[in-house]
């Protein structure tokens, strides 16, 4: 078998890059896939300790999670079109109608 | 009739009330006999007292009549475990009639003179309300029964003395005159309210009559707390140099002349200044106890006289001269009073307000007669054209100066003579003063209405005034004549009347001095009558010859004083001593406070904190990028930081 520990590891690191893009890249399309990222970190970890421990509670959650994505997306999505479409733009940097 | 005493206070509040409100509705000549009329009726419920209490046998003149409980403050233990009780209550006795007599009748006739002197002023009710307060404020302090409703008074005439001094308010002068006057005499109650305390303290009540039966132990001179006595009338001595006008307080009466002349007559000859010799005889149980303070009144009244007089000889408007003895007549009472001739510093306070309302009221006809002038070197003659005005100036003059059977000649002679008894010194410089004051008196009448008129133009236009003017003139002047009568020597009938309220404190002044005992050597009182006759005739005899015989004799004198006469004919320097030493770093001192304090203290933190407020503002807004991406790395930030904080839990 796998060692479980092998899963969490990836997760950390998959978690770890998503963190980074959310961060670091400038593109918010991108930004929102590595927003992803970090979430399927989380959906492999609960799935890995779930198959660890033989119970169903981390499988369950993984489902949760992923209808919050999904939610998440949608709504992401239309106010980042809308801002794309109002700023001709794509880059972060130049969304900063908030300074103050 | 005793219990009707109220009405000596209800009628003035009655009329100042009704002049206050209505006045200018009522128009000059309602309000020229109402006011007046109300303090006649006060006038006439005196005189029924005074009717009430001859009746009475001797000891049994002591009245008190309370009208309702002012305020009680609960007891707390210790000295305090009484509770603290004042009452608006009266105290009827010979002292406090004597003196309601003195003021509601030289106060009618006053009010009867500004009838006709002040009738062409266009604030006329506002003067004749002010003139009904003001006695109603002084029957308060003379018929008080305590001390703290006697403060009231005592408040309320500086009050009065106040608004008429500054009666004509569009006149720099007499704005300044009238802060002065409040100013100056507030030090003084600065010392009697400490008195009060002490006495509240240390006895526990303010009423006269347990006071004075408080500090007395029977049989002994010991007595509770001798130092709190002590401070106590020392303070006192304070408060009454403030009121009467005595060193080192006195700045604010000459001054005060800027006011219309019956004011000057009424409250700066005649009662409120008067008010500290007053409450040093009412004290008298209290002065008893302490003759060091007594020294103390004594010497500083002499000293007083002394100086005031000097000055007098030299000032050359008339109201000024008279004002400044008015000062040095208040030193001889603080004299009479200082050595414990009580009756003695009353009795020339009596005589003193007939002849002194007399001379500023006759001053006041001299002024109406020319237009306002005052100054004596323009003056000259006026007694072939104002005959009346010049036979009551003379009898006040002649009073003041002490000639023979005359009033003043009578009291101020008892007041040497109690001098004399307690410390030779004392009495010379008595009579030395004594003689002063007559020089300088007929100085006045020589100059004003002798000679030859110095101003051709005034002279001409100069008329008599109208009799409600010159009635009250003769009134006051048969008073200044024959009001001595009842202080004759050795057969003193004022004496008498007022020994029962001055030996209250007999028991506990053993040892203290005498107070004006009744049995006197008759012989040394001949001898030194004799002296004071001689005296007055003298300073007059002088003033005939420096200012009508032998014309040169002022200038060789000034040329012979040399130095000394500039320095009292700028009245030594007192005013610009008190400007330099206390006004001006007062001034200074205000001046730093507003600038520096107010400005850049109390304004800048106020400000700064504002400031400081909008600069923290802005420093946090540094944190407001608008970067999306630092909002996120923020965010991740905050997210490790609550993993690390959970898991290391």
């Amino acid at each position: 078998m796998v060692p479980t520990t092998y899963y969490l590891i990836l997760s950390a690191v998959l978690f770890t890059l998503g963190a980074l893009g959310v961060v670091l890249r400038r593109n918010v399309l991108i930004i929102f896939m590595s927003v992803e990222m970090m979430l399927n970190a989380v959906n492999l970890t609960f799935a890995a300790l779930a198959r660890h421990f033989l119970q169903l509670h981390g499988q369950i959650f993984v489902l949760m999670a992923m209808a919050v994505a999904a939610a998440e997306v949608a709504v992401g999505l239309a106010i980042v079109m809308a801002v794309v479409r109002h700023k001709d733009s794509t880059n972060i940097q130049d969304m900063n109608l908030l300074k103050g | 009739m005793l219990d009707y005493a109220w009405l000596i206070l209800a009628f003035p509040a009655l009329g100042a009330l009704i002049i206050a409100f209505f006045g200018t509705r009522l128009g000059r000549r309602a309000v020229g006999i109402l006011a007046p009329a109300m303090v006649f009726l006060s006038f006439a419920v005196s005189v029924a007292l005074f009717m009430e209490l001859l009746r009475l046998p001797a000891e049994d003149r002591q009245h008190e009549l309370t009208l309702w409980r002012w305020m009680t403050v609960a007891g707390r233990g210790g000295t305090f475990s009484a509770p603290f009780n004042v009452d608006i209550a009266l105290l009827i006795d010979q002292l406090s009639v004597t003196m309601a007599l003195v003021v509601t009748g030289v106060g009618f006739l006053i009010h009867v003179y500004s009838a006709g002197y002040m009738h062409d002023d266009p604030r006329h009710p506002r003067y004749f309300a002010f003139l009904n307060l003001f006695i109603l404020m002084m029957s308060t302090l003379i018929l008080a029964n305590n001390y703290l409703l006697m403060f009231v008074g005592w408040e309320g005439v500086g009050l009065a003395s106040y608004l008429l001094i500054g009666f004509w308010f569009e006149k720099p002068s007499a704005a300044d005159a009238g802060k002065k006057a409040f100013i100056v005499n507030r030090i003084g109650d600065f010392g009697l309210l400490l008195a009060i305390m002490i006495i509240w303290t240390g006895l526990g009540t303010l009423q006269f009559t347990e006071v004075f039966k408080a500090i007395q132990v029977p049989g002994t001179s010991e007595v509770p707390g001798t130092f709190a006595v002590r401070a106590a009338t020392l303070l006192m001595l304070l408060a009454a140099t403030g009121k009467s006008a005595q060193i080192p307080l006195f700045v604010w009466l000459p001054d005060a002349m800027e006011g219309p002349t019956p004011v000057s007559a009424l409250i700066h000859a005649a009662t409120m200044v008067t008010a500290g010799v007053y409450m040093i005889a009412r004290s008298a149980a209290l002065f008893d106890l302490a003759p060091i303070t007594g020294e103390w009144v004594a010497w500083v009244g002499m000293a007083t006289a002394f100086v005031a007089g000097t000055i007098a000889l030299t000032q050359t408007d008339l109201k000024r001269i008279l004002a400044y003895s008015t000062v040095s007549q208040l030193g001889f009472m603080f004299v009479a009073v200082g050595v414990g001739a009580y009756a003695a510093g009353i009795f020339h306070l009596m005589t003193h307000a007939f002849f002194k309302a007399l001379l500023f009221l006759s001053a006041g006809s001299v002024m109406h007669a020319l237009h306002g002038e005052l100054d004596i070197r323009k003056m000259g003659n006026l007694r072939t054209k104002l005959p009346v005005t010049y036979w009551t100036f003379l009898a006040g003059a002649a009073a003041l100066a002490g000639i023979p059977l005359l009033s003043g000649f009578f009291s101020k002679d008892a007041i040497l003579f109690y001098a004399f008894e307690h410390a030779i010194p004392l009495w010379v410089a008595g009579i030395i003063t004594a003689f002063i004051t007559a020089f300088y008196s007929f100085r006045m009448v020589f100059m004003t209405f002798w000679g030859q008129e110095r101003d051709k133009k005034l002279f001409s236009h100069a008329h008599e005034s109208p009799r409600v003017m010159t009635v009250p003139l003769i009134l006051l002047a048969t008073g200044a004549v024959v009001a001595g009568y009842v202080g004759l020597p050795s057969i003193s009938a004022i004496d008498h009347w007022l020994e029962p309220v001055f030996h209250a404190g007999e028991h506990a002044a053993e040892g203290a001095l005498a107070t004006g005992a009744v049995a006197h050597d008759f012989t040394l009182e001949m001898i030194l009558l004799a002296v004071s006759a001689l005296v007055a005739l003298g300073g007059a005899f002088l003033a005939y010859r420096a200012y009508i015989a032998d014309r040169d004799l002022p200038k060789r004198a000034r040329a012979a004083f040399g130095p000394l006469t500039g320095l009292v004919e700028n009245k030594y320097y007192v005013d610009e001593a008190y400007n330099l030493l206390i006004v001006e770093p007062l001034r200074a001192l205000g001046e730093w406070l507003a600038a520096t304090f107010d400005k850049r203290g109390l304004d800048g933190a106020v400000n700064g904190i504002a400031g400081l407020t909008g600069w923290a503002g802005a420093q946090v807004r540094r944190l407001q990028t608008g970067m999306v991406g630092l909002y996120a790395l923020a965010m991740l930030f905050g997210a490790v930081a609550l993993a690390a904080w959970l898991v290391t839990r």
